[in-house]
């Protein structure tokens, strides 16, 4: 029983301004699963539609954001929640942070600054769970700090005063202080030295082995989707291209765009130049005809200009849409 | 320009209705030009009629055509205004620019000076000035008086724009690829720096005519020329609220919120039209 | 605490400093620039006046003239000898009402003024940003955008035609407020329900005009600040972790958005002041605006000058009490 089952999900953006209407298709045709107990990865490049993916799967969607198709069904305990139909007062008391919680991209500037830290999470806390009692709350947060290896005192500081590691373990003790189901982190590193993430990224691994629940990784790191995930997609203009276990994707990738992600990682003693990708990623509010990719893909065929190439199932766990891979199959 | 005119009247009402008011005003000072009453004289008309088709405005207390005599204060305003715009232009231009550019001691003094100038409160100051150079002082010289206090907000603000300017890196680059400061600054910064002054000229124009109203209500301007200030000089001065002739404070009231109206709005308008920020904020972006 | 002091508490008060010599040494230097001599001035007028006086008498005028204009010796000698009067509270006589102290003058109008002022600005401050907050936070309903409509229509005139046209409309066509004073002419004031009344309705529509101005201001103000402040991650943030909307309006976006409104108020503090003295004016409120009016009138040029004095020190010394107040507000401030 999967936690998460998204199918044919679409999500556009729909503007209009000075008479011109614009249609961006961030999220075109995705569909995946979220196994419990696992860190599940999510990569591409920035504008690939991986914060829109995000906003879609944990509910909040707001104008001009709208679903146009597909479906998302969670399972909580044996109960199963269409997510686009939960009556938002439901989705914000029950639903957000009790089942799904969320580490922010730019976690530096999420704490108010002109509050203490203990306020914020007096306000987590007092949203979900109305604990009256001061000194319940306060035993609370110490236990829950104390757990994940952070000083309690840190809820007298404001947020000024605290590093920006500091800060990103906080948004962690947040997101984690009512056992989520599933916890989404978006890219939870990339404003971190790598020191500070090796220890970030140590204490999001901790708490998911420790709760066993689910955790969404979403960055543009390949390095950290290797160093932590469990199963990673490969998301580029709007559409997924490639699923498969950790290993898989970076032991033997099958589509044109994740080969050549992997390609680009530096390897530890290797001098040879590496190749960057020519073009830039499509404009969303005109992707290009059939294979959104072929503009840039080396190996285009023909009929990559014309037909939208379909998910190949390759392996129990492991799936790309490419028509090459495709053709290499059925050969 | 004028692809830009049509865009904005096509899709932004602030800058329709801007546009409307701005143009009633422009042709109201223009025909001032053709006017048959010299503003100057007295008893050219009979006394005190409200307004009707032949007297659009009435007429007031002294015999003159309200409507054309406003023809002539919407003029002078609005020649005051430019005056003080651009005295406080050049001022804030420099001190702006070179508090930015210069940095450390020189922008901490300029600065120092400058917010002094931003919490005094001007209006006394200005009485003192006017009423001790009362009678001796044309239209342009209230205007350079008024524009050597009108400045040190839009200073101030063109200063945080070089600031930012400088640390943007197209700045780093072409200081990398050996282009001297001045260049950059011409032919770099300026461009970003104009739109900035073109919006806060209309604002300091409705500054200006603002407080020329003030100053004439009090008599401290030059009360024989006709400005929308003395025209409330003059009403008062005959107690035209006591006598009933409304329409006498009422044409200053209506001339001078259509213009002010107008030049708000149009700076609005132009403001979100130069910050893309806004104009992303409204396509949703 | 010593960052503090150092990098926040020092530079008000050097500013604080540097308004007060920059005021002062203008009203000193304005009316030397002033082509004509003003004791000969002061001197021809009361000749025009018709009084007839002995040469010996005119010697004699000249010579207090002097005196109180501060004319005797050097320019640095008469500027040193300002400064000094001015630590002493000393504005010098009145000459419409002479010899009554310019200071004495100020302290009977003041407590008008003030009384007007403040209760205005606290409450066009108060409403304007709840409203502009609320307006730009939630759905845009109605009201809000007839709130919205009026203030941009209110922002660009200027305090006196505003009044001007609440003159018109509640004191003429309907007579609602009475048109001026701050109580019925030739009535003692005393400490009464019915004083307290009178003033309160006679000082109804100069408030109600500063307020109308001062709100529009803040209401436009506090809107694009929250506009800009709704995007700000830790707003978001909040959303996200399911806050109710109540608790983002006043935890976490109004005490932000605030803050520039705080500074804004000590910007703002001489021109509202400017724009109450013009009120006054309009509605005969017997306060410091209604006494420049009377000065200007009369040509008492020594009272303008001391109330050009007065304003700037009074208005400089309120910003400082608001910059000193600001570091409650901001914890950055407090803790650097």
């Amino acid at each position: 029983m999967p936690l998460l089952s998204v199918k044919n999900l679409h999500a556009y953006y729909r503007t209009e301004a000075y008479g011109i209407s614009r249609t961006v298709r961030a999220v075109d045709d995705v569909s995946f699963e979220l196994q419990k107990n696992e860190i599940y990865g999510i990569a591409g490049e920035s504008s690939c539609g991986k914060t829109t993916l995000i906003k879609v799967i944990s509910g909040s969607i707001k104008p001009p954001l709208r679903i146009e198709g597909g479906t998302m069904t969670y399972t909580f305990d044996g109960r199963d929640v269409d997510i686009a139909s939960v009556a938002p007062e439901v989705m914000r008391r029950e639903i957000r942070w009790k089942e799904i919680s969320y580490v922010m991209q730019g976690s530096m500037s999420i704490l108010n600054p002109v509050r203490r830290v203990r306020r914020i999470f007096r306000h987590v806390v007092d949203t979900h769970q109305g604990i009256d009692d001061k000194r319940k709350f306060e035993a609370l947060c110490r236990d829950h700090l104390k757990k994940l290896g952070l000083p309690p005192d840190i809820l007298q500081a404001y947020p000024h005063q605290l590093s920006g590691g500091m800060k990103q373990r906080i948004a962690i003790a947040l997101a984690t202080i009512f056992r989520p189901s599933l916890i989404i982190a978006d890219e939870p590193t990339t404003a971190l030295d790598v020191v500070v993430q090796r220890g970030v990224l140590q204490l999001l691994k901790d708490i998911q082995a420790e709760s066993s629940n689910t955790v969404l990784l979403v960055t543009h790191d390949m390095a950290v989707h290797a160093n932590v995930a469990d199963r990673v997609a490969i998301m580029y203009a709007g559409t997924i291209v490639e699923e498969g276990p950790t290993e898989v994707i970076f032991g033997a990738p099958q589509h044109p765009y994740t080969q050549h992600l992997i390609a680009s990682l530096p390897v530890i003693g290797d001098k040879g130049t590496r190749s960057a990708l020519p073009g830039a990623p499509p404009n969303l509010a005109s992707p290009p005809s059939g294979c959104r990719f072929h503009p840039r893909c080396p190996m285009a065929k023909e009929i990559c200009r014309r037909v939208v190439p379909s998910m190949i199932q390759l392996d129990t766990l492991h799936r790309a849409a490419c028509h090459l891979v495709g053709e290499r199959e059925e050969a | 320009m004028l692809k830009v005119i049509r865009d904005l009247l096509r899709y932004d009402g602030r800058f329709r209705v801007a546009f409307i008011f701005l143009l009633a005003t422009f042709i109201m000072s223009a025909i001032s030009y053709v006017s048959p009453q010299d503003p100057g004289r007295t008893f050219q008309v009979p006394l005190d009629r409200s307004p009707s088709l032949q007297y659009p405005f009435g007429t007031n207390s002294r015999g003159q055509d309200v409507f054309w005599w406003m023809t002539f204060a919407v003029r002078n305003s609005l020649y005051l205004g430019l005056i003080t715009a651009a005295v406080s232009r050049v001022i804030a231009i420099f001190v702006g620019l070179t508090a930015g550019y210069r940095g450390g001691y020189v922008d901490r003094i300029l600065m120092s000076v400058n917010d002094s100038f931003v919490v005094m409160p001007v209006l006394p100051l200005l009485i003192l000035l006017s009423f001790l150079f009362r009678g001796r002082m044309g239209l342009t010289g209230l205007g350079v008086l008024m524009g050597l206090f009108g400045w040190p907000w839009d200073a101030r603000l063109i200063r945080s724009q070089v600031l930012s300017l400088k640390e943007r890196s197209f700045t780093r680059t072409a200081q990398y690829c050996g282009a001297k400061d001045f260049h950059i600054t011409i032919f770099e910064h300026l461009p970003f720096v104009l739109p900035i002054v073109f919006a806060t000229t209309i604002n300091n124009m409705i500054w200006s005519i603002g407080m020329e109203v003030t100053l004439g209500v009090l008599g401290l301007s030059n009360v024989t020329l006709p400005t929308i200030g003395t025209t409330i000089y003059w009403a008062n001065a005959h107690q035209a609220m006591v006598a009933g002739i409304w329409w006498w404070l009422m044409a200053p009231v209506v001339v001078s919120v259509v213009m002010f109206l107008g030049l708000y709005l149009l700076s609005q308008s132009v403001n979100e039209y130069i910050d893309p920020r806004t104009r992303l904020r409204r396509i949703g972006a | 605490m010593r960052n503090f002091i150092l990098r926040y508490l020092l530079p008000r008060l050097g500013q604080y400093l540097v308004v007060i010599f920059l005021g002062v040494t203008i009203t000193y230097i304005i009316p030397r620039l002033s082509p004509s001599d003003p004791v000969e001035r002061q001197v021809a007028e009361i000749m025009v006046s018709g009084a007839h006086f002995g040469p010996e008498a005119i010697a004699h005028m000249r010579d207090a003239l002097t005196d109180m204009y501060g004319l005797r010796g050097s320019p640095i000698e008469q500027y040193l000898a300002f400064w000094a009067r001015m630590f002493q509270g000393d504005l010098g006589p009145s000459l419409s009402r002479f010899p009554t102290p310019v200071i004495s003058l100020i302290a009977r109008a003041l407590p008008w003024t003030l009384g007007l002022l403040i209760t205005a600005v606290m409450i066009s401050w108060v409403i304007g940003n709840i409203l502009g907050a609320y307006a730009s936070y939630y759905e845009k309903s109605g009201i809000m955008k007839v709130i919205d409509v009026a203030s941009q229509a209110v922002r660009p005139i200027p305090y006196y035609i505003v009044a001007v046209i609440f003159l018109i409309v509640f004191a003429y066509f309907f007579p609602i407020f009475p048109a001026g004073g701050a109580y019925p002419v030739g009535r003692r004031i005393e400490m009464s329900i019915w004083a307290v009344q009178t003033i309160l309705r006679h000082s109804a529509l100069p408030a109600l005009s500063l307020v109308t101005v001062g709100m529009g201001a803040w209401f436009i103000g506090m809107k694009s600040l929250t506009s800009n402040i709704i995007s700000e991650d830790y707003v978001v943030y909040a959303e996200v972790t399911g806050l109710p909307q109540r608790k983002i309006l006043y935890g976490y976006i109004m005490p932000n958005a605030l803050l520039p409104q705080v500074t804004g108020l000590a910007l703002n503090l001489g021109m509202i002041f400017s724009g109450a003295l013009i009120l006054e004016v309009v509605f005969v409120y017997p306060g410091m605006g209604m006494l420049t009016y009377q000065a200007v009138l009369a040509n008492d040029y020594s009272l303008i000058m001391g109330i050009a004095i007065f304003s700037i020190v009074g208005v400089a010394t309120a910003v400082l009490i608001l910059d000193l107040i600001y570091p409650l507000f901001d914890p950055r401030v407090r803790h650097q």
